[in-house]
């Protein structure tokens, strides 16, 4: 090729880099702030849990360990809580629907910094971790025990390790084998003929079961990714390297993410999620019942006797601003469930509080198209997303996964 | 054979033709020149009261529940001391309201309220309105706050 030739193709060559295979324009200071504010390291110490004073004792948390795993607490013998949350699997079990003694109405949700998450479940019908863990114990399709059941196990089997922590076991002696005011007809029967004080001391040794198994999983934390080390070289200047450096499509949706997708807009600071309830117009799963979301949510969370202001907890009662001062009614609560953490979110389909959406693709698709919510209102807006940007949040989101 | 100045021409031609087209794919849309008024004491809608607000604890940090101390005096500079006070706001841009709903949960003298159980669930523009009922009469007075 003549030298004449070459710089007839150069002009054209240059302009065609400087489009497709140009490292991008760095961020904008407001970008960089709001790298930093997804980032790892801008997670504070995981607060105290004034609801459970055993919530950072190691032997609370060892019993909790070992309860979490234990098969024998459930009706079957065949379902512990790491039945559903596998450990090797970010405590999920990758169904679409949570499989105890049968099928729930609910994908498992990872366990990650769960103790950080005012409200528990989907719909935030628990106001806890150690409330939390008592819903699946007396669930008929999870594990399908009963609290006075449970209050035996725990004497027959732990009382050695109980009393250190929780001080002595009451007298069960004379509580029925199974009772519980959850329970089938003779065991809702049972529970009734059950005294007063004896209903309340099955519920503490209930209680102490939920707070052993709370303590345990506040030590299952995120840990840093990709994006972590490639937002910590952002945050101090300096050019990221190795596995730290974003690829340019990871970059891109990167900044989709934070700018035009507004999808920080809930899924923010270092664990992804606003920790609030958002309809965002995912359609119910199919063969399910009527499931109002947040709106059924409030009501059990105020009517739990295990909630923060109830007899069970150790916190005072102006330590329970999350659940006194949470919204209670309005529109905005009809089919709101939690905002997902998005860490580690690739390696975990099927998404959404049914696993009604079977890849991350077809999760983007849903919110650049924002259906219409099947009742109440989604939040939702239509975005056009072109087919690489659509490419570019999911190759983003990888960067959360290690 | 000498350089034919063209080819320079054309390259800066088409420079400048890419670092247009890049420029619009990467830029940020403008900020508003005049913002809202961000100010933290001020007459309510009608006149009726004089509000000031301010964090009981700074920074206000994001997700967190935190408090507000309220201050309602009459244009006069008076103490309102009987005030019925009920909180709401959001975020004016996304069309929703506060994640919480913040009370009025102590009457500390001097006009001076405390408001528990405010959270911001995310950055950006908020709106916080503070309804007022007081023998001197029923006004508001709405606070902008960029977190």
């Amino acid at each position: 090729m003549s030298r004449r030739r070459y710089l007839t193709f150069l002009p054209a060559a240059l302009a065609l880099s400087a489009l497709l295979g140009c490292k991008p324009v760095p961020f904008t200071e407001a970008e960089k702030k709001a790298v930093a504010s997804l980032s790892l390291s801008s997670l504070p110490p995981l607060p105290a849990d004034p609801s459970n004073r055993y919530a950072d004792e190691p032997a609370a948390a060892a019993l909790g360990a070992t309860l979490f795993f234990d098969q024998r607490l459930s009706r079957n013998g065949d379902v512990a809580c790491s039945t559903c949350h596998l450990a090797d699997r970010q405590f999920q079990d990758d169904r679409p629907l949570g499989v105890g003694i049968s099928t729930t109405s609910r994908r498992t949700m990872p366990l990650a910094d769960v103790a950080r998450s005012p409200f528990l479940f989907w719909d935030g019908r628990r106001d806890s971790l150690w409330a939390q863990a008592l819903g699946p114990l007396e669930d008929a399709r999870e594990h399908g025990g009963t609290r006075a059941a449970y209050a035996h196990f725990v004497k027959d089997n732990f009382a050695a390790r109980y009393a250190p922590i929780f001080g002595p076991l009451p007298d069960l002696s004379d509580v029925p084998a199974s009772a519980s005011p959850l329970g089938g007809e003779t065991e809702k029967v049972a529970w009734a003929a059950m005294s007063e004080a004896q209903q309340e001391a099955v519920n503490r040794v209930f209680a102490d079961i939920g707070k052993a198994i709370a303590a345990f999983e506040r030590s299952i934390v995120h840990e840093k990714t990709r994006f972590d080390r490639f937002a910590e070289a952002v945050a101090s200047g300096v050019e990221p390297e190795g596995d730290a450096a974003l690829t340019d499509e990871e970059f891109a949706g990167l900044r989709l993410f934070v700018g035009k997708a507004n999808c920080i807009e809930c899924h923010n600071g270092p664990r992804f999620t606003d920790d609030h309830f958002h309809n965002t117009g995912i359609p119910p799963a199919d063969g399910l019942s009527e499931d109002l979301g947040r709106q059924a949510g409030v009501a059990q969370v105020l009517a739990d006797p295990f909630n923060c202001l109830g007899l069970y907890s150790d916190a005072a009662p102006e330590a329970c601003k999350e659940l006194r001062f949470m919204v209670k009614s309005g529109p905005e609560l009809r089919r709101a469930y939690k905002t997902p953490s998005l860490r580690g979110v690739a390696d975990r389909p099927p998404y959404m509080h049914a696993g009604q959406i079977p890849t991350l693709e077809a999760v983007v698709d849903h919110y650049a198209r924002a259906p219409k919510s099947r009742e109440g209102k989604s939040e939702v807006v239509p975005l056009k997303l072109s087919e690489s940007e659509r490419a570019a949040l999911v190759a983003f989101l990888k960067t959360l996964s290690n | 054979m000498g350089f034919n100045w063209r080819y320079l021409v054309a390259i800066i031609g088409i420079a400048a033709v890419a670092a247009m087209a890049l420029t619009k794919l990467y830029s940020v849309p403008p900020q508003p020149v005049s913002g809202p008024n961000f100010a933290f004491s001020k007459p309510s809608d009608q006149g009726t009261y004089v509000v000031a607000i301010e964090p009981e604890t700074t920074p206000v940090k994001q997700g967190e529940l935190h408090s507000w101390i309220v201050t309602v005096k009459t244009p006069d500079g008076k103490p309102v001391e009987s005030a019925k006070i009920t909180v709401s706001g959001g975020m004016p841009a996304h069309g929703h309201g506060l994640p919480t709903s913040p009370e009025v949960t102590d009457h500390l003298g001097e006009g001076r309220y405390r408001v528990e159980g405010v959270k911001f669930s995310m950055a950006g523009l908020w709106e916080l309105k503070f309804a007022i009922s007081a023998p001197q009469g029923d006004d508001q007075a709405v606070f902008n706050l960029m977190l």
